[in-house]
């Protein structure tokens, strides 16, 4: 069984942690933590609760260049907070589509990373949006993108002794658009079939995150602007796109389901990306 | 680690947490559930204990004020919080959330009412004038296996009126 450590400095929890090694977990909002010492497919000897650490980034931060997100920032602030609502409607949706309300009053963006599921719903938007980690120990801090962040299933590149301190979001560029789709069996507390995020620049050029359809959530870009009004020209970048799709067959879906659906969501949100571009345009 | 005051093993640990507006002290192994707490050391059985991993609802208190699955929450995280279960939405008798239950016919077997009264309260109190679908959004996290949701939905509302006209 666990012991509890709540350190009120960042300083005590890296020292905890990097005692405590491989049989150290932090511990934010507990939601997948806790089924997993339930079920006992996590059993680690520490647990180093941060919502106690004084000195750790601060929740959220809006800058002119984008958004910081601390690691005790939970899914139910990010969904309500309006900046995040204007430039990430993606993430929102994803993180909307998440348990429900009470998990989304617990879980948080930066530790549902961490946690690094294949089907993470908040995982393919944040990789359209380029997000960075800022990762740290006691030797420092050091940042990586989110697509080389994922190792693999519950792999990440935060590994014992060290702890993500902070989501970094860039400001998406003027004139893009973002959307996010989802499918499940049903609407409450169920992981995903599959999901896709899509981000469409103003010239048309794409991006998508893609989950449960890889070891680990998939990031994929068009080498250039795709004409979307084209049906055959989405088609083909969309085969290039997906190629990187290696699901597998299990309880929410075969691999066949998977790629046939894949397909529908990653087309359905890139044009749902495309319609939010230009907002004030369409408005008027 | 330096303050091993806050550190603890299987041995008992003490924590003071405020539950329906009374300051408790229990003492609980560190990996106790805030709903086992609840149930167990603090006695209060209305909280129900059901799936225990956060996909049912049943075990829905307040904490804080914000509505969270009481079973996955450690004890030891709720040291200096404080906790609303259902039977602490009222200081004497029913809510008029619990009496539009009751007039709804929304409590079939019951097992899953105080979760779902909990939800409810926390919807309303965060947005008291709900359309249907926030209704089924805000309870989406709350099971009901005799499938007593239209009825559900309708208390909610009728609440949602009926505190309205009271404004």
């Amino acid at each position: 069984m666990p012991q509890y450590y709540r350190p009120t400095t960042r300083a005590d929890a890296l020292a905890a942690l990097a005692e405590a090694g491989e049989r150290g977990r932090p511990l934010v909002g507990g939601t997948d933590l806790l089924v997993g010492l339930r079920h006992h497919t996590l059993e680690p000897e520490l647990l180093v609760d941060l919502k106690g650490v004084t000195d750790l980034p601060e929740p959220i931060a809006v800058t002119e260049d984008g958004v910081r997100i601390g690691a005790t920032y939970t899914l139910g602030e990010l969904v309500a907070h309006p900046v995040v609502q204007e430039w990430y409607p993606a993430l929102v949706e994803a993180a909307l589509t998440v348990g429900s309300v009470a998990i989304r009053n617990r879980a948080s963006l930066v530790a549902n990373s961490c946690n690094a599921s294949p089907a993470a719903d908040t995982a393919p938007p944040l990789l359209v949006h380029g997000a960075r980690v800022t990762i740290a120990s006691l030797h420092g801090d050091r940042t990586a993108s989110l697509d080389e962040f994922f190792l693999g299933p519950r792999r990440t590149l935060c590994g014992p002794g060290e702890l993500v301190t902070r989501i970094d979001l860039p400001r998406p560029a003027p004139g893009s658009g973002s959307a996010f789709r989802r499918l499940t069996r049903r609407r409450g507390v169920d992981l995903a079939t599959v999901s896709v995020a899509a981000g469409v620049g103003a010239d048309g050029w794409l991006v998508l995150g893609m989950g449960a359809v890889g070891p680990r959530p998939l990031r994929a870009e068009s080498p250039g602007p795709v004409e979307l009004t084209d049906a055959a020209a989405l088609d083909g970048a969309l085969d290039q796109l997906l190629a990187v799709a290696t699901p597998i067959s299990d309880v929410r879906g075969s691999r066949e389901y998977r790629l046939a659906t894949l397909r529908v969501l990653a087309a359905r949100a890139v044009l749902a990306a495309a319609d939010r571009r230009n907002p004030r345009e369409m408005a008027s | 680690m330096t303050t091993s005051d806050h550190l603890v093993d299987d041995a008992l640990q003490t924590v003071t947490l405020t539950v329906n507006g009374s300051e408790r002290t229990v003492a609980v192994p560190a990996h106790r559930t805030l709903l086992d707490g609840l149930r167990d050391e603090v006695g209060l059985p209305g909280t129900k204990s059901c799936c225990a991993e956060g996909e049912c609802g049943a075990c829905t208190v307040l904490l804080d004020g914000k509505a969270v699955n009481s079973c996955l929450v450690l004890c030891v995280e709720a040291e200096g919080h404080e906790v609303t279960t259902v039977e602490g939405l009222s200081a004497d008798g029913l809510t008029d959330l619990q009496e539009e239950f009751l007039n709804a016919g929304a409590v079939q077997c019951g097992f899953c009412i105080p979760g779902q009264v909990v939800a409810a309260e926390y919807l309303l109190r965060t947005n008291p004038s709900p359309d249907e679908a926030e209704i089924r959004e805000a309870l989406s996290g709350n099971l009901c296996r005799c499938a007593g949701y239209q009825r559900i939905v309708r208390a909610v509302q009728a609440t949602a009126e009926r505190r309205g006209a009271a404004r």
